[in-house]
């Protein structure tokens, strides 16, 4: 278990580090940070002053080293469009971006799991068929039409939510939906069978065997076993929950970091583009740190191998 | 929990049951995604010749025509802002130069068509420019449908590539490339992209260039699990006491026996690339405009919609809907015939 | 020798009276079990013997009442357990029964225990299912049970997880959920094909020791003519969905009287003599979804009659206690 986590946590480290580095060479590849921030009326002196501050006239390794140094401390510079660290405009916008992923993240399970048990359980019937449909609509609408189409009719047309922005309470519900629903379809497809799996197996044969009922066959000793590919799946949702929030927030205009990323990045704003980028990894690799430890919760070939 | 039938012997069939079981596998074949994708590809590669109209050229005089079927009954209910000559004026002049017969005043609540009706001229309507809908979502099938291919090509030729040596030598080599498909989940690809168009300019070479960092992974996981099973049969034993060469093993006596899985992985892959491509174009980072791509279609009518102009957004998505949902039921069927192993797969 | 226990060899605790499940695949009705009718005594071992695919399975799970509604289906017969008929009850008195008064032990051990619970919580839930007893009891029961099945350091190892454990560990687990509730019947569905021979023998005997010590009945079901030699009472032998002898272990060993029967004995491999080629029985058993109108062996049998052909023989009195489906059986 200790050395499973320790790997888990190695592997984390090893993904920011490569993330940081990919990061850096994209800013010097896409040309020199100096022509943001000087205009054409700086003259020689300026330039090279300006050089000096940010370090362009050491070596490469060593302006990654001074890059990863700030980064470990927080500190990516500054702002250009906002003129303020980029660190506290960073923080501004987590919360937002947090809260509609879990929101979403929550919607995905709360649909797709229960969903996915019940066409594995009632396999071949209705139930069966409206969660195909659910899945395959699911995983086939691109969410930035799905999240237009649904603004359309339920604030536009019927005027029941806020067509966008975070005003109250249920601006949240658009945007968490649009961007829950293809994970919700992807666990249901998972859950579903990886479940009909489970039931055909040889241990809830025996359950059953052993007089275990019906509804404790699949409440106790099937989900847990039909738990784990999902898990194993909720790793790659979450990092593609952040994907999905560039999308979906600039859709809804939603205030998070999804939408900064794309306005840093028209604007230019290097330096607030890898403060995003480095926190939407950091987001990504605690979120599946935590999905990992969970799995060896749930599987215990995993926690005592 | 299934019936224990392993052991239920079941007669080799006769010539006839031989037939009678090849019509009821073909009429298992899912026709409606195979109508679909068939649309699409003809669409595709016919563009010239099915679309009614040219899909970058259009009449301002011409814009926002609803579809065929729509009356022009739709109105809606705007406040006079601003007079075009007056305050004291029989006609009010709108925006887009429709004429209204009323005696209106500034902050009055009026009624207005904002719409012609529908014409048979355009049979999903025009977009804000005036280009003819249909055409544009037909001439964007190209796009998607070229895109996924050099991708598919590219990409999953790479991730077969690195699978195999993964595969097959293990160790090292083999813990490298899983940690770099791992770190390729945890980077948000799509903005590396954003980024890249921002600074590389627009053009199909890098999208494809991005895709391709997309999909290898997934190629490359799969083709490796199955490598792992294959390089222990005694055929591949064999070749290699008689002295193939790695390359020969690994594309020769390994390789076909993947071909299954591959076949399911690049349907299903299809559907995802498409889906990205569209989101890049969405994003404004596509095949540069005017050429119509079904994402960049769907921002376009975007900000339109408020105004009820519903058809320049809706139908580029429902067409990648359809695509896409057609090429994951199409995948799901050939993964239940092909390789019913397959079913954990997504 | 004199029975000192005349119980033992008189009370019935279970009767199957011409029981047939069916099911409904795509090539039509497959009639897996069509027909059987068998009594199990009190302490009495009865082995079913047959070829893979023969309804041994079917049979067991139809016990049970285990048999997956649809495709398949019981169509008609009636089991009595313990005076009672468990066709007609409900699922939920079914389940009761489950466990409590039959239990089942599967075949394979690695993969019939769930891999998320440790075996202890396992054993403890077949006891908490049937038996209204506080938790400590409970969890001292499971540890009773489990020294029963001679797993060693018994507290320690409860709070194993399968994956944790050998294969022979693990098999006597499932034993010991089987014999936890103390019930009548006990079937045993190969239960030892996938140890080896050590273990297995190990593994016999433990049951053996179980059954003397609470008079169990069990029913095996096997392939295997050695195990049938060393553990039962009497045998069932079963072909096509249907017992074709049933006799005491000495009458079927020693006056097999269906052919297909003396071709599985013959097909037994024997060390007392020298045989330069095993016996094998040629052609496949017939396809349980198109029955011939005849004998089902006919296809196969050695002796084959033209009486064979058209009517399937009736169960013939061999001697006392040994009947067999066969014209040849005067």
């Amino acid at each position: 278990m200790q050395k499973y986590l320790v790997r888990r946590f190695l592997l984390a480290f090893v993904t920011l580090l490569s993330v940081s580095l990919i990061i850096f060479i994209m800013s010097r590849v896409s040309g020199d940070p100096r022509h943001i921030y000087l205009d054409d009326y700086s003259t020689q002196e300026d330039w090279d002053r300006m050089g000096v501050v940010l370090g362009l006239d050491k070596p490469y390794y060593q302006q990654y080293g001074i890059f990863l140094k700030g980064a470990l401390r927080g500190d990516f510079g500054e702002s250009v469009r906002e003129g303020r660290p980029v660190t506290a405009v960073v923080i501004e916008r987590a919360p937002a971006t947090l809260l509609l992923g879990a929101v979403a993240f929550s919607i995905s399970l709360m649909v797709g799991v229960p969903l996915g048990i019940l066409s594995a359980v009632k396999r071949g019937t209705m139930m069966d068929t409206f969660g195909k449909v659910v899945a395959l609509i699911g995983q086939s609408a691109p969410p930035f039409w799905l999240g237009i189409m649904l603004m359309f009719f339920f604030a536009v047309k019927l005027g029941m939510v806020p067509p966008y922005g975070k005003q109250d309470w249920n601006s949240i519900i658009l945007p968490a939906v649009t961007l829950g629903w293809y994970y919700a379809a992807a666990n249901l497809r998972l859950v579903r069978s990886a479940m009909l799996d489970v039931l055909d197996s040889e241990y809830i044969k025996l359950a059953r065997a052993k007089g275990v009922n019906s509804r404790n066959i699949i409440l106790r000793h099937a989900f847990r076993n039909a738990l784990i590919p999902p898990l194993t799946f909720a790793g790659v949702t979450m990092g593609a929950l952040v994907t999905g929030s560039l999308v979906v927030e600039t859709v809804f205009a939603w205030p998070g970091l999804g939408r900064l990323a794309i306005e840093a990045l028209f604007a230019f704003d290097y330096p607030l583009l890898q403060g995003v980028v480095i926190t939407f990894t950091l987001i990504y690799v605690t979120a599946a740190f935590i999905v990992d430890v969970l799995y060896a919760y749930v599987d215990p070939r995993i926690r005592y191998a | 929990m299934a019936a224990d039938l392993s052991g239920i012997v079941i007669a080799p069939p006769t010539l006839r049951a031989k037939a009678a079981g090849l019509y009821r596998k073909l009429k298992r074949w899912p026709v409606i995604p195979i109508f679909v994708l068939g649309l699409v590809v003809f669409a595709g590669l016919f563009a010239p010749l099915v679309a009614p109209h040219d899909p970058e050229k259009g009449e301002l005089r011409e814009r926002n025509i609803p579809p065929a079927w729509s009356s022009g009954e739709m109105s809606m209910k705007t406040v006079v802002e601003r007079l075009s000559i007056n305050e004291r004026t029989t006609s009010v002049t709108l925006v887009d130069a429709q004429e209204i017969d009323a005696s209106a005043q500034l902050g009055d609540e009026i009624e207005v068509f904002t719409r012609p009706a529908g014409s048979s001229k355009f049979l999903l309507g025009t977009d804000h420019l005036g280009r003819d809908v249909l055409s544009r979502v037909i001439y964007g099938a190209r796009i998607s449908l070229l895109v996924s291919i050099i991708t598919l090509l590219v990409g999953g030729s790479i991730g077969i590539t690195m699978g195999l040596v993964a595969g097959y030598y293990g160790g090292f080599v083999d813990e490298f490339l899983m940690r770099l498909v791992d770190i390729k989940l945890a980077i948000p690809l799509i903005l590396i992209a954003l980024v890249l168009v921002i600074t590389l300019g627009q053009s199909l070479w890098i999208i494809v260039t991005v895709l391709c960092l997309f999909i290898w992974p997934r190629f490359a996981r799969q083709v490796r699990g199955e490598v792992l099973q294959l390089k222990h049969m005694d055929y591949v034993s064999l070749a290699k006491v008689s002295g193939a060469s790695t390359a020969r093993i690994l594309f020769i006596h390994i390789f076909p026996g993947t071909i299954n899985t591959l076949i399911v992985v690049s349907t299903l892959q299809v559907g995802i690339v498409i889906l990205l491509e569209s989101t890049l174009s969405f994003l404004g980072a596509g095949v540069p405009p005017p050429t119509p791509a079904w994402g960049s279609m769907v921002a376009d009518g975007r900000d339109k919609l408020a105004g009820g102009v519903w058809w320049i957004s809706t139908f580029p998505g429902v067409a990648i809907m359809l695509t896409v949902m057609s090429l994951n039921w199409f995948g799901d069927w050939l993964r239940d015939t092909l390789d019913p192993r397959l079913r954990q797969l997504e | 020798m004199v029975t000192t226990d005349i119980r033992t060899n008189t009370e019935t605790v279970l009767t199957v009276e011409d029981l047939r499940t069916y099911f409904t695949t795509r090539w039509g009705t497959v009639k897996a079990v069509d027909g059987i009718s068998f009594d199990l005594r009190r302490g009495e071992t009865l082995g079913i013997v047959g070829e893979s695919g023969c309804g041994k399975s079917v049979t067991m799970l139809s016990l049970m009442r285990l048999i997956p509604i649809p495709p398949g289906r019981i169509v008609t017969g009636s089991i009595v357990l313990d005076g009672e008929d468990i066709i007609p009850i409900s699922e939920q008195e079914m389940a009761q029964i489950r466990g409590s008064k039959i239990a089942l032990i599967i075949q394979d051990p690695m993969t019939s225990l769930n891999p998320v619970f440790s075996i202890g919580n396992q054993v403890e839930e077949a006891i908490t299912l049937h038996q209204d007893i506080p938790k400590r009891t409970v969890m001292e029961r499971a540890l009773d049970v489990l020294r029963k099945v001679n797993i060693p350091a018994a507290e320690t190892r409860a709070k194993d997880y399968p994956h944790q454990m050998s294969g022979g560990m693990r098999q006597r687990v499932v034993g010991a959920m089987g014999i936890s509730c103390q019930p009548q019947v006990l079937i045993a569905d190969e239960p030892t094909t996938s140890l080896d021979v050590t273990i297995q023998a190990q593994y016999l005997k433990l049951l053996k020791d179980i059954q003397k010590e609470s008079d169990l009945s069990i029913i095996f079901i096997t392939h295997d003519f050695g195990i049938v030699a060393k553990m039962c009472d009497r045998v069932a032998v079963m072909y096509a969905g249907r017992i074709v002898e049933h006799g005491s272990v000495r009458d079927i060993f020693n006056n097999p009287s269906h052919p297909y029967t003396e071709a599985l004995l013959a097909s037994v491999p024997k060390m007392d003599r020298d045989v330069d080629r095993l016996f094998s029985i040629d052609g496949q058993p017939p396809p349980l979804h198109d029955l011939p109108v005849g004998c089902s062996f006919a296809d196969r049998c050695p002796v084959v009659m033209d009486k064979c052909r058209e009517q399937y023989p009736d169960s013939r009195q061999v001697s006392d206690g040994h009947v067999a489906s066969c014209w040849r059986v005067e």
